[in-house]
């Protein structure tokens, strides 16, 4: 009992790893919903990537589309219903209330630039800098109308899911679904 | 216990005859026992040649951390010195962390 108080689980990074052995080469990162939190998560992975010598790559679908649209990328809002982990104790009917939503992910980005978190449209071009490519799914784009001149210039492309496989392939590998 | 764990993941460097105490990954554990020669010896051992460019952006960081800013990606990008994408191509394969063992700062704990 006593070992198990005192080992010291901060230290994870000092412990030796063997390099050679399944090592993360590569991610695939899916972000398949637009709520500010889940498009940042997706960002902050694939840039953490980068930032590690691991190569990122980008999949935008379904409403993680509007993340990279000219128009809504910097406006995205974070769920103040059906989110209770977002400020408890506030009731839903409260959460619901017109305007609510739009100050509470004003609230948040005021938070994130403290951190000095970049907003999306720069996250994606500091993912672009570094040699991340970042692609948009055929079918929700055409689902919602969307066509390459409406998503930011960092978009390669628009492509199929099977194309989405091809971007993962090789060894160390991981998709990171969002 | 921590004193045990430091001991066992410390380790030192040899330039031109003088001990350089560095961490377990290579971090050095004093910035002032930095030179630009020490500099060349740690690029090499990431393969790159360094040219004024890269000094350029080692005595930066080295400014920055004395200062006790937090070191990110994008604060290099905005320094005026270089943008992202050529501090991408300046330290390949993970740019902050590389240029920080070179400069001879701790490891940055930057996410962003």
């Amino acid at each position: 009992m006593q070992d198990l108080v005192e080992k010291p689980v901060t230290k994870v990074a000092a412990v030796p790893v063997d390099k050679n052995k399944g090592k993360v080469k590569k991610v695939l990162v899916i972000c398949s919903k637009g709520k500010l939190e889940d498009v940042y998560a997706a960002l902050v992975m694939a840039n953490g990537a980068l930032m590690e010598g691991i190569q990122a790559k980008m999949f935008f679908t379904f409403f993680g589309l509007e993340a990279i649209t000219k128009k809504h990328a910097d406006h995205l809002h974070t769920a103040t219903v059906g989110n209770p982990a977002f400020m408890p104790g506030i009731p839903t009917l409260v959460a619901g209330l017109p305007g609510f939503e739009a100050f509470a992910s004003y609230m948040m980005k005021k938070e994130m630039d403290k951190l000095d978190m970049p907003h999306v449209s720069e996250f994606l071009q500091m993912i672009d800098a570094g040699g991340g490519e970042i692609y948009a799914c055929k079918l929700a784009a055409d689902m919602f109308h969307l066509k390459k001149e409406d998503f930011v210039p960092e978009v390669k492309d628009i492509i199929t899911v099977g194309d989405m496989y091809a971007l993962a392939e090789g060894e160390g590998t991981q998709i990171i679904f969002i | 216990m921590t004193n045990q764990l430091n001991n066992n993941t410390m380790e030192t460097l040899k330039s031109n005859g003088t001990q350089i105490e560095v961490n377990a990954e290579g971090y050095l554990k004093n910035m002032n026992q930095w030179t630009p020669e020490l500099a060349h010896e740690l690029a090499q051992n990431e393969s790159i040649e360094l040219t004024d460019k890269h000094f350029e952006v080692l005595n930066w960081l080295r400014a920055k951390q004395a200062e006790g800013t937090a070191l990110s990606i994008r604060k290099v990008g905005n320094s005026g010195l270089v943008d992202i994408k050529q501090f991408y191509q300046l330290f390949p394969g993970g740019p902050l962390k590389i240029s920080s063992k070179i400069a001879g700062i701790p490891k940055p704990v930057s996410c962003i």
